[in-house]
């Protein structure tokens, strides 16, 4: 039925616009200058119809399903429904419904056949209505459309509103989307910190985040101090920053300043295909090449090193983030206007000191910006981490041992048969959001500091 | 539409600093300048004019080597600088080009202090022993560049703050710091008003005393106010080279004249 409502829609607005078109014709052939082509009265015919019955059924559709389940309940006999709990009424309502789908298990009590009955003929009689509710009002609106058709009509710029609220409807999408995902996350996170205090969680430096099996085990008493896995996130962000910002600065300024064309029209797509190796490949690369490899170097002199270090993970991560930054620096560098580096050249600089005192001062507001958003994919990259680094969490800022970050936690907190009630699973999205504040703060200071910087010269 | 007096104007013979023969520059397939053979004088200011695409700037850019720059470009010829051959392998760009200073089209003064802007070739060129050194030259170069007054009292705000005859008066204390001998200027009034454009032309005739100028202009009028010599460049070729006075009242190609008289440009 519903997609006899979606084809009757569309059947309407083309109609709509054909009809629209004709009427336009007809009106020029008259000898009417007119004031819009015809075309923009056929869209405008189309749109005018097209977009608000398209809204309607979406909302019928989202809303048709809680409304019909609120009248079959509040009809099924008094005492058997409105005296249970949620959980137990939503066991009720599933049952019903899988009735009313044809699949039946053991032997139903009488008012629920009968309430399942009820609640097929309801979605009926709801379809129906939204077919006649769908042709009634798209009929409408293509006749409103074309009772305007005159020469004088502004169909252009009533297409070029319809069009423009399409725009800003798209645009604010992704700003509703951030909210929604912080409002769910916060939901999760405050449940969590009604079981773990929010000082617990902040100050505390040690985590195990279990919980007992059984009522009487001893000693399983989780602990949800978050300090120590940040701090694996920090020190592995450090070691990646480390690797990442000079070899990307270096190739950035390199293939910018000094590389001759032919060389840099290779080397420049060779970096950008390092930007596009997935992350998991990353983490083989870390894994099976890195690790042994820091491992069996740190043998040879004579250091311990844990098999999955911080050192390797972070390495492998600073080389992912190198094309990220030097082609952020490359966009900084090109952004200087030539003739800044014309000016030191003439007075007689050599490539290297105009690049040192001219080029590169003038370029740092966009290159810090790259950083900053290089540390804050650094900080909320997964993949790379679940695979090389590892899962204790420990107070420790030395690169050689094995630490755990932040995303690794949420990954192995949410694996596996969870259950949403217990504050092991809850911890994963209290991480998430803290994970989610540090960045946005990083992003933040990022934006600012090139916007603040970025007009210094025309 | 020309000051008579031009014609009169005094002309003293002065030594050769720039003597070019034969240049040719090539652009990858496209040849910028035909042979192109002229001889620029000491303590004079020569204008190179003609209409847009002609290769005078090319040609400027061949004389401080400013082309090295750009991948794609070829320079054959000779180019001698009080008799020496710039293009010698044993001649450093960079030395060549602190003593031939270049002024800009558009005002280009880095986003560094007044001050740091002056200093800039003093500092690398290692010009001045120490501090006291360095604000004597940068005073110096100030007052060469007719600005001093006007930004004495702030030298530590930043140079992109003045207007745009102060930048571009800036831009050419900049270069004179560094001391060159010749200055050569890529369109340095094209993108200021007419008074910002008087008072370069002022300093124009003040740095004349000390040094080569070079000019490049489009406007033929600044060519007749500020030059003694005048080359006309077209479609890659030098035309015609004399004195100002000459080529602005009696040019002998007749190229030349249609040009100065606005039938082609």
């Amino acid at each position: 039925m519903t997609s006899i409502a979606f084809l009757a829609l569309f059947a309407i607005s083309i109609i709509g616009y054909v009809w629209n078109i004709t009427a336009v014709n007809a009106i020029r052939k008259g000898g009417n200058r007119l004031h819009s082509l015809g075309y923009f009265h056929g869209m405008y015919a189309f749109l005018v119809s097209f977009i608000p019955v398209f809204v309607v059924i979406l909302l019928w559709l989202l809303l048709q399903g809680p409304v019909i389940e609120w009248i079959v309940a509040g009809g099924l006999p008094a005492g058997e429904y409105d005296g249970l709990g949620t959980g137990e009424q939503q066991l009720v309502m599933a049952e019903i419904k899988s009735i009313a789908r044809g699949t039946i298990f053991g032997e139903p009590e009488e008012w629920k056949i009968a309430a399942a009955e009820r609640l097929t003929r309801l979605y009926t009689l709801s379809s129906r209505a939204m077919l006649i509710a769908v042709v009634a009002l798209g009929l409408g609106l293509m006749f409103l459309s074309r009772s305007k058709v005159s020469a004088e009509f502004r169909a252009r710029h009533g297409v070029e509103h319809i069009v423009s609220g399409l725009m800003i409807f798209c645009a604010t999408t992704a700003v509703f989307v951030t909210i929604g995902i912080v409002a769910s996350l916060l939901f999760e996170t405050l449940k969590f910190f009604d079981k773990v205090s929010v000082s617990e969680f902040l100050f505390g430096t040690n985590w195990e985040p279990q919980i007992p099996l059984r009522e009487d085990q001893v000693a399983a008493e989780g602990a949800f101090g978050w300090l120590p896995v940040i701090l694996g996130t920090l020190v592995i962000t450090a070691v990646a920053l480390f690797i990442a910002v000079p070899v990307g600065l270096m190739s950035a300024i390199y293939l910018n300043e000094f590389a001759p064309c032919r060389l840099r029209a290779v080397v420049k797509p060779a970096l950008e295909i390092l930007a596009g190796v997935p992350t998991v490949v990353y983490g083989f690369f870390a894994v099976l090449t890195v690790a042994p490899a820091i491992r069996a170097f740190g043998a040879q002199i004579g250091i311990d090193v844990a098999p999955n270090t911080a050192l390797a993970a972070g390495g492998v991560m600073g080389i992912m983030l190198i094309p990220f930054i030097s082609s952020f620096t490359d966009d900084a560098l090109s952004a200087v206007p030539r003739t800044l580096s014309d000016g030191a050249l003439g007075l007689g600089a050599t490539r290297a000191e105009m690049v040192t005192t001219v080029l590169f001062p003038a370029a740092i507001p966009g290159i810090v910006g790259g950083v900053l958003l290089a540390v804050s994919r650094a900080i909320g990259e997964t993949m790379i981490v679940v695979m090389a680094a590892g899962l204790i969490a420990k107070m420790t800022l030395n690169p050689l041992d094995s630490v755990t970050t932040v995303t690794v936690q949420i990954v192995t907190l949410l694996i596996g048969d969870t259950s949403f009630d217990n504050p092991k699973t809850l911890a994963a999205f209290a991480l998430g959001m803290m994970l989610f504040i540090v960045t946005l703060i990083i992003n933040i200071f990022a934006i600012r500091i090139v916007r603040k910087y970025r007009e210094a010269y025309d | 539409m020309y000051d008579t007096s031009i014609s009169e104007k005094t002309v003293t013979q002065n030594s050769i600093k720039f003597s070019a023969r034969n240049v040719q520059v090539h652009y990858g397939d496209t040849h910028a300048i035909k042979d192109v053979s002229v001889d620029i004088e000491d303590k004079t200011v020569t204008a190179f004019i003609g209409p847009s695409g002609c290769g005078k700037s090319t040609f400027l850019r061949c004389l401080n080597r400013m082309n090295d720059t750009i991948d794609i470009c070829r320079v054959e010829g000779d180019i001698r600088l009080d008799g020496q051959d710039i293009y010698d392998k044993r001649v450093d760009p960079v030395q060549l080009r602190a003593k031939v200073g270049m002024v800009f089209q558009k005002p280009n003064p880095f986003p560094k202090s007044i001050y740091d802007n002056v200093a800039y070739g003093p500092k690398i060129h290692g010009l001045a022993r120490n501090k006291a050194d360095l604000d004597e030259i940068v005073e110096r170069a100030l007052r060469r560049g007719a600005i001093w007054d006007e930004v004495k009292d702030r030298l530590n705000e930043p140079g992109t703050g003045l207007s745009g005859g102060q930048q571009q008066r800036l831009c050419i204390a900049r270069a004179v710091a560094t001391e060159p001998e010749v200055l050569l200027m890529d369109e340095p009034c094209s993108a200021l008003d007419p008074i910002a454009t008087s008072q370069v032309e002022e300093l124009m005739d003040e740095l004349r005393k000390n040094y080569s100028l070079v000019i490049v202009t489009h406007s033929m009028q600044q060519a007749a106010r500020v030059s003694q010599k005048t080359a006309f460049f077209h479609l890659g070729n030098l035309v015609e080279f004399g004195e100002t006075g000459q080529i602005f009242t009696n040019p002998q190609d007749e190229r030349t004249e249609s040009y100065i008289t606005g039938r082609i440009g």
